[in-house]
């Protein structure tokens, strides 16, 4: 399966006619396929969190896995985070390949020691011996007016702790091949999907495709400006790419897909092409995700680049419930574009 | 607040002087339209969901009114109360206004928190509700603080921790418990039993006894039928005195029901539990039904009396919605403020 022409398949914003063999599904639909193909391919993967089974979790993406499954492998749990979570690094150490569900990402926090001091470590502590084949699936993501608890997008804090991989799907394609690498890897992963994203629609191919970590997907291709983007924030940066062609700017989106492992090669080569960037991410702009690519970016193109990395998080302000706020704290098309358009001498 | 109103069960009329009657009829039906002002602001809530004027999701507490009320009622307008994603009906018992409640809902800047905190994080420092919580037990170790600090202030204030059955699943609930039985503080523990965690019923996550986990810290602990604002009220009574006292926290089980989804966009439900289940609860015991059957029993209230809370209340509630719909949105500025006091 060749990946560049795929995903840009699934992201171009009008397709006519699917081809052979593909099918447009939503990205809800690519997870809940990825874990039924997994599970089935795989007796030791479980699933667990707090309805999961016959509500199919709170967003629906579950739904009909307890059906075939069983309750012994799509487990409800109290609403007991640390505890679920501390039981899927036990079960992943002794032979099992759990897949935990943080319902959304702001009770990560609840279940931060077994991920950070447990999960990450057991590897290196045990000199190699012990291995943590776990995945935490969890949310990102405002603007669905759900206030300061249920809106954060906390990825980089993740990316930040050395034996956790963490990867941001932003299309159905990438969802699905992305997770399965996920369940396959022996490392504990956290697999954030945006919750405003699930009814995105995208080509999937119908037979078994995997999508390695650690290598970027050129989005878009374009030549006057790089914009880096995760998750939520690819459709934002292609939307801004889709406005600045208008202009005449010519817009290159890369998105890295993961950001531990990160693929810092593919970025280094688009920013040396085009010698402007702009990196844009949800979570937080202070110490963030950005602040890392920037950095990356910024020492590997430095005698190429015309200007400094530019660099678009969330506001950094807890999520107002205010719509009106709420929206401000958000990165848009609208201040990409207007971003671009200084770093590109045309404001 | 006055502790000496007729609380027992008994349905048969009790044989009062004119004196007491009055106070007895001013007292039950002052909570009965408390309850019904709960339950119009929920429906109205539902109807601003349903014809989107209400930004986001909300959980109503229709059904569950006789908790809130029956125990916000022993408190003091200075005593605390921490509240849950479930919280409108703590909000307006402990003292909230319906205007600036609705204002909050839609995002408006008369809000009780400006329109920042939105339905799950209502908070009000003038009536003692120190915050609802959109995290599920995620005030267990405030609401322990709090008494703590009313403890240390000897201001003999005392603090109620309202938490639904899901908060039996978190850790946090336990350790707060546990030092607040170390500590003697003045914290009482309200665990609002409606049978479900969202989508599960709480068997299927609650194992054993639920009532002798805070009775294994030694913590005083009772049980009531949440329905029974009467029965909530008696209880809620015993626990505060005690608790202000100095005799140390308490727990008190509410066991109760939700009559709606488990929020407003939760319309499918039969795969959880059954419509015949719903039907039941809300036939036989509808808080607001049994409270004004017995007022009717005892010869203290008539219709007319429940006619003219309903104008007022609904009158109230109207006047409410139309504040918050008119109200202005927040300055785009504020978006930044308060992130640091
Ligand atoms: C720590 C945490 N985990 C999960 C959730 C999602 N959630 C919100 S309400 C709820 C169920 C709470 O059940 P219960 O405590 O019984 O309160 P009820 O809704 O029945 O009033 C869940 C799981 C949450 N808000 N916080
Ligand atoms: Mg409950």
């Amino acid at each position: 399966m060749s990946m560049p022409s795929a995903s840009s398949a699934a992201s171009a914003p009008q397709v006519p006619q699917a081809p052979e063999g593909w099918r447009e599904i939503t990205l809800g639909q690519a997870i809940r396929e990825a874990l039924a193909e997994e599970m089935r391919r795989d007796p030791r993967i479980l699933l667990l969190g707090e309805d999961v089974a016959e509500a199919g979790n709170p967003f629906k993406v579950l739904s009909g896995l307890v059906e075939e499954f069983g309750p012994e492998r799509v487990i409800d749990t109290p609403i007991s985070e640390a505890g679920f979570t501390g039981i899927g690094v036990g079960l992943a150490m002794t032979g099992m390949r759990p897949v935990v569900d943080i319902m959304f990402g702001d009770f990560l926090t609840l279940a931060m020691d077994q991920i950070v001091n447990q999960a990450a470590k057991v590897h290196y502590m045990s000199g190699g011996k012990l291995k943590v084949p776990l995945v935490v699936r969890t949310t990102l993501g405002a603007t669905r007016r759900s206030a300061a608890q249920h809106s954060q997008s906390l990825h980089a804090w993740f990316s930040h702790i050395p034996g956790l991989k963490v990867v941001l799907p932003s299309t159905p394609y990438d969802a699905k091949g992305l997770l399965k690498t996920a369940i396959r890897d022996d490392n504990p992963v956290l697999f954030f999907e945006d919750k405003m994203m699930y009814q995105l629609k995208g080509l999937v191919p119908e037979g078994e495709y995997t999508i390695p970590f650690g290598v970027a997907d050129i989005k878009r291709e374009g030549s006057d400006l790089t914009i880096v983007a995760t998750s939520s924030m690819v459709q934002v940066a292609l939307a801004a790419a889709t406005e600045l062609e208008q202009l005449g700017i010519s817009a290159e989106v890369i998105d890295p897909r993961t950001t531990s492992p990160l693929d810092k090669q593919t970025l280094i080569e688009s920013a040396k092409k085009t010698s402007r960037v702009i990196v844009v991410d949800e979570g937080y702009q202070s110490y963030g995700v950005t602040a890392e690519i920037a950095a990356v970016i910024s020492e590997g193109a430095f005698y190429y680049l015309d200007a400094p990395v530019k660099r678009l998080g969330a506001l950094d302000v807890p999520v107002p419930f205010s719509p009106v706020l709420e929206d401000l704290t958000v990165p848009t098309p609208a201040a990409v574009v207007e971003m671009a358009k200084t770093l590109c001498g045309r404001a | 607040m006055v502790s000496e109103h007729l609380t027992s069960s008994e349905g048969r009329p009790l044989a009062l002087d004119e004196a007491s009657r009055a106070r007895e009829r001013q007292f039950w039906l002052s909570l009965y339209e408390q309850m019904l002002t709960i339950r119009l602001f929920e429906e109205q809530v539902n109807e601003l969901y349903m014809s989107a004027k209400m930004p986001g999701l909300a959980h109503l507490y229709s059904g569950e009114e006789a908790v809130a009320v029956g125990v916000c009622a022993a408190l003091r307008r200075d005593d605390y109360i921490t509240s849950t994603h479930r919280g409108h009906g703590h909000c307006l018992a402990k003292g909230a206004a319906v205007d600036r409640m609705f204002a909050e809902l839609l995002g408006k800047q008369p809000g009780y928190c400006r329109g920042k905190g939105g339905s799950m994080h209502i908070a009000d420092q003038e009536s003692g509700n120190l915050g609802a919580n959109a995290i599920v037990g995620g005030s267990a170790g405030i609401a322990t603080g709090a008494a703590l600090s009313c403890k240390r202030r000897g201001s003999g204030q005392v603090v109620v921790c309202f938490f639904g059955d899901g908060a039996l699943g978190q850790g946090l609930l336990y350790e707060a418990m546990n030092m607040a039985a170390l500590w003697q503080l003045p914290v009482i523990y309200v665990c609002e039993n409606n049978l479900y965690n969202e989508y599960t019923p709480n068997r299927e996550t609650t194992a054993g006894d639920m009532l002798a986990r805070p009775r294994a810290f030694g913590i005083h602990t009772e049980e009531v039928d949440g329905q029974d604002v009467r029965a909530v009220y008696a209880a809620a009574v015993r626990l505060v005195e005690r608790a202000r006292r100095g005799e140390g926290p308490a727990y008190l089980q509410c066991n109760t029901y939700r009559f709606y989804g488990h929020h407003v966009g939760d319309i499918q439900r039969s795969y959880y539990r059954s419509r015949e289940e719903e039907e039941w609860w809300k036939a036989q015991r509808d808080p607001l039904k049994l409270l004004g059957s017995w007022l009717r029993e005892q010869g203290l209230a008539e219709d007319s009396h429940f006619a003219e809370i309903e104008r007022r209340v609904r009158a109230m509630i109207e006047a409410g919605v139309r504040f918050a719909l008119e109200a202005p949105y927040p300055d785009p500025q504020e978006v930044a403020q308060h992130v640091y006091a």
